[in-house]
């Protein structure tokens, strides 16, 4: 078996998601080729063919000119498997290649099991096995799912790629989030609200519980859009990544991109009443209840 | 200007989930079934777009499923679309993304759309494919995950979200197909008055036969509950005893409250 694994670069900067894409492909043991637009500045570590699109000629990601280029290599390696990570970037770019291979997309795999592939279902709380059944198949992998070993190493023999037509699109550039306060990658403590606390007014509930243990406020997105806690206290993938050594999350359902952003907390404790939530899967300790009675009776225990 | 939204009908996901008989899919009875949640930023911005062009755009909703999914387009109704097409289908819920994109395209193409917006995924199978394939089979620019919004002059620019805050604003023009991200605006609740008014909107049926023409290109094979892990703890029973329970594990296993 044969993979394309497409890497991904941000102005000009390698990111590591393209990494997972090469743990994956190494758990398959399959042969594998890298596709990338990014620069021969920051090369990915990886023993084997990379074809490169210069990042600074092609411009900022434009699905139109990357689904053309990701095509020209697939005519010339002919894959079975081509591997994105399940990013803003393989989720949008994915679907484009699928299509035009009349291939099967398998979106956000988290493992192999029983020959066919494992992604989840229903906000995690299911998992479902999803096989192709055309020739060429095509997978976005979850953030996070696979790791490397250890610290990536190899160099890529280099096969450049001109540049492509311009696409549709039309890139007017970055906006970074406002910086906040707090850096929550240091804290050592975090205590997390999420959609379970109710409303707004119930943040405090959980504030408070956070300053009798000492740490920081966190919050789920579903918080976040509904402008109960700011921005710079989010916690996942589009928030930021956290390790401290304790994590409590109140009312916080589990959802993937969430626990992307908390799993290599060093105990958690997750307090929900729905005892099927996700978040019990990565938790050292769920306790079933009702956050806005728990987390009071707790911080009550902590502060006397 | 013709506005398109695409809505799918979604179990509440703070359900008790069963596996169906057939072991590739949830049971479909004793479910609480809502909008899926994306989609309702999707009906919102169309509405809000209406709004911004003194009313001049006509906003059509469609859906498939089976003849509950009506209750998640009437909600769209009363948020403010038009009118609704309701793709009849019982199985719709063992068709991949690329058959109901194809499904939603047939349907879409005669009618000549000038904007198209989509939830950026289903809560259920979270696929995040059908809004960029329908695009793609429409010939037209699809720009996904979308948290911000504005239209002037036949072209719309938007802000994607990206990872770790980062977002991109791209520019383009109509016609043109958006999914939308969680955040992009404050979805209406409908108001008694317009839930009122939607049960005289326009809400037509469609076959699924005569706009399916593709084959599946991938299968589920199963669906079962994750495994757990195990190791982790589970605590039941009343509030005092708990919190008591918990800080005794937390003094015991951590070095945070001593």
């Amino acid at each position: 078996m044969k993979a394309l694994l497409v890497g991904e670069s941000r102005q000009g900067q390698l990111l590591d998601s393209s990494y997972e894409t090469v743990a994956f492909v190494r758990k398959l043991g399959a042969e594998a080729v890298m596709f990338l637009v990014g620069s021969e500045g920051d090369l990915p570590r990886f023993d084997g063919k990379l074809y490169l699109a210069d990042a600074a000629a092609c411009g900022e990601y434009n699905p139109a000119a990357h689904k053309a280029l990701l095509l020209e290599v697939v005519a010339k390696e002919q894959p079975d498997l081509v591997i994105f990570a399940h990013s803003s970037y393989g989720w949008d770019l994915a679907p484009r290649l699928a299509l035009a291979l009349k291939a099967a997309q398998i979106s956000e795999v988290i493992d192999i099991q029983e020959g066919a592939y494992l992604v989840p279902a229903c906000n995690a709380k299911l998992r479902r096995q999803v096989a192709a059944k055309s020739a060429v198949t095509v997978v976005t992998i979850q953030a996070g799912a696979f790791g490397l070993d250890g610290e990536p190493t190899g160099s890529p023999s280099v096969e450049k790629l001109a540049a492509p037509a311009a696409g549709d699109l039309e890139f007017q550039g970055y906006e970074a989030a406002e910086k906040g306060e707090v850096d929550l990658s240091r804290a050592e403590i975090i205590v997390s609200a999420g959609r379970g606390v109710g409303k707004a007014e119930n943040v405090a509930i959980i504030a408070s519980l956070a300053k009798a243990l000492g740490g920081e406020l966190g919050a789920s997105r579903p918080v976040v859009d509904a402008g109960w806690v700011d921005h710079s206290r989010q916690v996942g993938t589009t928030g930021q990544t956290v390790a401290p050594k304790l994590y409590v999350a109140c009312g916080i359902s589990g959802a993937i991109q969430h626990l992307a952003g908390m799993k290599k907390s060093g105990f958690v404790v997750a307090i929900n009443k729905d005892k099927d939530a996700p978040i019990g899967e990565i938790a050292d300790v769920l306790v079933v209840a009702d956050v806005l009675q728990f987390v009071p009776a707790l911080t009550e225990r902590l502060t006397k | 200007m013709k506005i398109l939204v695409c809505v799918k009908q979604v179990p509440d996901m703070e359900s008790r989930f069963k596996i169906d008989p057939s072991g590739t899919w949830y049971a479909t009875t004793d479910l609480a079934w809502r909008m899926n949640e994306y989609d309702e930023y999707a009906v919102e911005q169309a509405v809000q777009l209406k709004e911004q062009l003194g009313g001049a755009p006509e906003l059509t909703v469609v859906s498939i499923g089976p003849e509950r999914v009506k209750e998640a387009m009437k909600k769209a109704l009363a948020m403010g679309c038009d009118k609704g097409a309701h793709i009849q289908d019982e199985q719709s819920c063992a068709k991949d993304p690329f058959e109901i994109a194809s499904i939603l395209a047939e349907y879409a193409r005669l009618q000549g759309f000038d904007l198209i917006l989509t939830g950026m995924q289903s809560q259920d199978r979270g696929s995040a494919q059908v809004g960029v394939l329908l695009a793609e089979l429409l010939g037209i620019p699809a720009v996904t995950t979308i948290v911000d919004f504005t239209h002037q002059d036949g072209a719309v620019t938007v802000k994607r979200e990206l990872e770790g805050g980062l977002k991109a604003a791209v520019k383009v023009r109509l016609p043109a197909l958006f999914t939308c991200q969680l955040g992009l605006n404050t979805p209406r609740y409908p108001t008694l008055p317009n839930i009122m008014k939607a049960k005289k909107k326009e809400l037509a049926s469609l076959a699924v036969a005569d706009l399916l023409r593709v084959e599946p290109l991938a299968e589920t094979r199963k669906m079962a509950f994750p495994e757990r892990k195990g190791g982790g703890l589970v605590l039941e029973g009343e509030v005092a005893a708990l919190a008591d329970q918990l800080l005794g594990i937390l003094k015991e296993k951590t070095a945070v409250c001593k």
